[in-house]
């Protein structure tokens, strides 16, 4: 049975070494829409994009997370990339030794063995390669390299925007994409996110500034406070969020929490 | 119970009891160090693993084997060597086959290949160019307390020259390959010269492969001698089995403003030990020692290095890595010596390993004598296991944990391919060792046998 919801997160809980992180998370997405999660930091938003992608820092105990209808827990980190979910890291990788163009020529090669496709052409990859570099005005040299190494912090940014349009994910997490980005080098990777949507392409935007989002504009906004998503509305709670800062969320989270332990006594 | 006792009795007998038949036939240089040589191994004996360069290499494996064949100074059969193609064929190289440390017959002469440069046997050398064979034959072999050096000296017989006079370069490597093929076990002993002489250019390409299952041991000596402002690299492959021994020891002496390189790439082998002594001469001169070694089962490879400083304002790097599997071992040894005088040295040593299993294991070692104090030096090692968070980042883009862990290995030892300084070169072993980490390395090429 197909669900309308192409990501749908139930009471999600999660520990890292026994302490728990996520603490009952909710979250549905619909095809098409983008939404921002704020939150001050260490609140568990890169805790919660690990998660749905499959790195084993952190053990989910409780709860669901499926992908269209498709339960993802259960998914290695490559199955979930192959059905469609791309994360822009926070922190990008560096490895040496490993080319730009043999890391997407492989990832692209085995994402299309997954839908029964034949392997890209050398001119058609070369093609695309040449395309999307252009879209994320990344520098040409760079995918000459070894993957990130050496590259500035923007151009690791750059450098995950280009995977995507790469890949053509369903589901895009954006993790702090914008941080450590100057305007010029934040208008390029909102405007190549946008060229690289499609209209059913779903993205969740994790960021602390309202910025990012005058280009990307959100459907919904959430704000996350200690494993949990405490508020959700509409793209002005984001600017409520860069005029008042996290702390009427946090007492507000907090009194929610003291009434609810209480009427549980 | 110590082996080596028996060992270096059968050696004695051969060594007396062949003794006419040595002297018939080798050069006259080679007869006129053995006697010294022969004492010198008496007293030093087998290394074990009491002598701080063989600390963790244990030697019974390879030298407490019987082998039926420890000095055959009679023309091989050279109808199966015929018969092997080197995997690496587009490879623009002059190329000479030698079987079991011999020349194919009626090659034995010296040829001049265009540009100047000569190549063929020791012998041969040794009657064309007296002069010179005897200015630089057991001139730059040091061992300190190694005992298969001298060992060598006493009981080669022949071996490779490698002539490049004054100004003179060869656009071409010369490749050679070292084919041990034959239905005895064998140990054998092959005694190198190359000469560089000033302004002049070699590169030399050297495969050793064993094509039958019998149990080989060989104990190499290659002397180097680079002259003032001349070029030298040596690159060696190394493919053989389970059950061949491979040992070498290669003394490179540079002069001034001289570039040299030494690259091992040890795809296969049950014991393996590579001595590369890099002797820094003259001054303003660079010296690079790469090293790259993939083990399994229950293989053993190390390397051993050692690069002095012995004249002012020269630049070293030592960079070895190695993924070892399995049951298997390996030891890195890396000395760096700088001398009194020489001021202004810089001296890079790195090495790096990576564990696929609980049983693999390695140990390293370095070892920094520093007696200058205008000295930039730096070194450091690690053991470990793949990179987590790379193998995370590359599986997140949908690659299978097995091709991102293969792609992350194949990374690794890109780091060291990369300083193979002839390009076809470059790309074929980039491509043998992607075959050798995926398992699927054809072990002996040519060979119908394919033992193990
Ligand atoms: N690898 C880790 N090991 C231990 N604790 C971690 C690890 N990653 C995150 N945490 C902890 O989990 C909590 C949430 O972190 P994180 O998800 O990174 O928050 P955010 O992205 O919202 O800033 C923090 O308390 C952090 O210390
Ligand atoms: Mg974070």
């Amino acid at each position: 049975m197909k669900s309308e919801f192409l990501l749908q997160i139930k009471e999600l809980k999660a520990t890292i070494d026994n302490k728990e992180i996520l603490k009952g998370l909710n979250l549905e997405v619909k095809p098409g829409e983008i939404h921002a999660i704020m939150g001050p930091n260490g609140s568990g938003k890169s805790t919660l994009a690990n998660v749905l992608t499959g790195r084993d820092i952190a053990t989910v105990t409780h709860g669901s997370v499926t992908f269209e209808g498709k339960d993802l827990l259960v998914m290695s980190p490559e199955e979930r990339a192959r059905e469609g979910i791309f994360l822009s890291f926070q922190y990008p990788i560096e490895i040496p030794g490993v080319s730009m163009v043999n890391f997407m020529k492989t990832a692209i090669n085995e994402q299309r063995k997954h839908r029964g496709l034949e392997p890209l052409s050398a001119s058609e990859f070369l093609r695309q390669m040449r395309e999307k570099k252009e879209l994320v005005e990344i520098d040409s040299a760079l995918t000459n390299r070894s993957v990130n190494e050496g590259f500035s912090g923007g151009e690791k940014k750059k450098n995950e925007i280009f995977q995507m349009a790469m890949l053509e994910p369903r589901l895009a997490l954006l993790d702090e994409t914008d941080s450590g980005l100057d305007i010029d080098a934040l208008r390029i990777v909102a405007n190549g996110v946008n060229k690289i949507r499609r209209t059913d392409t779903s993205v969740i935007v994790i960021t602390h500034y309202q910025r990012l989002l005058d280009y990307i504009v959100p459907d919904y906004v959430h704000v996350m406070y200690d494993g949990r998503i405490v508020r959700t509305a509409g793209p002005e709670l984001a600017l409520e969020l860069e005029e008042r800062g996290y702390d009427w969320i946090r007492k507000e989270a907090d009194v929610n929490e003291e009434t609810w332990t209480t009427d549980r006594k | 119970m110590d082996y080596r006792p028996e060992v270096i009795n059968k050696l004695s007998e051969i060594y007396s009891g062949s003794h006419g038949t040595f002297l018939k036939n080798s050069p006259e240089i080679f007869n006129r160090h053995r006697e010294t040589a022969y004492k010198e191994f008496l007293r030093l004996g087998i290394p074990d693993r009491k002598n701080e360069a063989y600390k963790y290499t244990n030697l019974e494996k390879s030298f407490g084997y019987p082998y039926q064949v420890y000095y055959s100074p009679v023309p091989q059969d050279f109808r199966e060597a015929e018969k092997f193609h080197c995997e690496v064929e587009d490879l623009d190289v002059w190329n000479m086959v030698l079987l079991n440390g011999f020349f194919p017959r009626g090659e034995e002469g010296l040829v001049m290949l265009p540009g100047g440069i000569w190549v063929g046997s020791m012998k041969a050398a040794a009657k064309q160019f007296p002069g010179l064979v005897e200015k630089h034959y057991n001139k730059y072999v040091q061992g300190e307390n190694d005992g298969l050096v001298p060992l060598n000296t006493a009981m080669a017989s022949d071996g490779l020259f490698l002539y490049a006079p004054k100004n003179t370069a060869y656009t071409k490597p010369i490749q050679i390959v070292n084919l041990l093929h034959s239905d005895q076990d064998i140990f054998a002993q092959d005694r190198n010269l190359v000469v560089v002489e000033d302004r002049a250019q070699l590169s030399l390409l050297v495969c050793d492969h064993a094509i039958s299952p019998q149990h080989f041991l060989t104990n190499t000596v290659t002397e180097v001698y680079v002259g003032q402002n001349s070029r030298f690299e040596i690159i060696r492959v190394q493919n053989q089995h389970n059950n061949s021994g491979k040992i070498t020891h290669t003394f490179i002496h540079q002069e001034r403003d001289s570039y040299a390189s030494s690259n091992n790439i040890t795809l296969h082998g049950g014991l393996v030990r590579n001595a590369t002594w890099h002797m820094l001469n003259g001054e303003n001169s660079e010296t690079h020692s790469y090293g790259l070694y993939l083990a399994d089962k229950q293989q053993h490879i190390a390397n051993f290095v050692k690069v002095d400083h012995a004249a002012p304002n020269c630049n070293s790097t030592q960079l070895f890595k190695g993924v070892l599997d399995e049951n298997s071992s390996g030891a890195f040894n890396g000395r760096i010596m700088v001398h009194k005088i020489a001021q202004g040295t810089n001296a890079y040593q790195s090495n790096n390993n990576i564990l696929l299993s609980d049983a693999a294991r390695m140990d390293t070692k370095p070892q920094l004598e520093i007696y200058a104090d205008d000295v930039k030096c730096s070194h450091g090692a690690t053991v470990g296991q793949l990179d987590n968070n790379a193998l995370f980042y590359l599986r997140s883009r949908g690659i299978d944990a097995r091709e991102a862990k293969l792609m992350l290995m194949f990374g690794f030892a890109h780091d060291v391919i990369k300083n193979i300084p002839i390009e076809a070169l470059r790309e074929r072993i980039d491509n043998l060792v992607q075959k050798r980490l995926r398992g699927e390395l054809s072990r002996c090429a040519s060979c119908a046998i394919q033992c193990n």
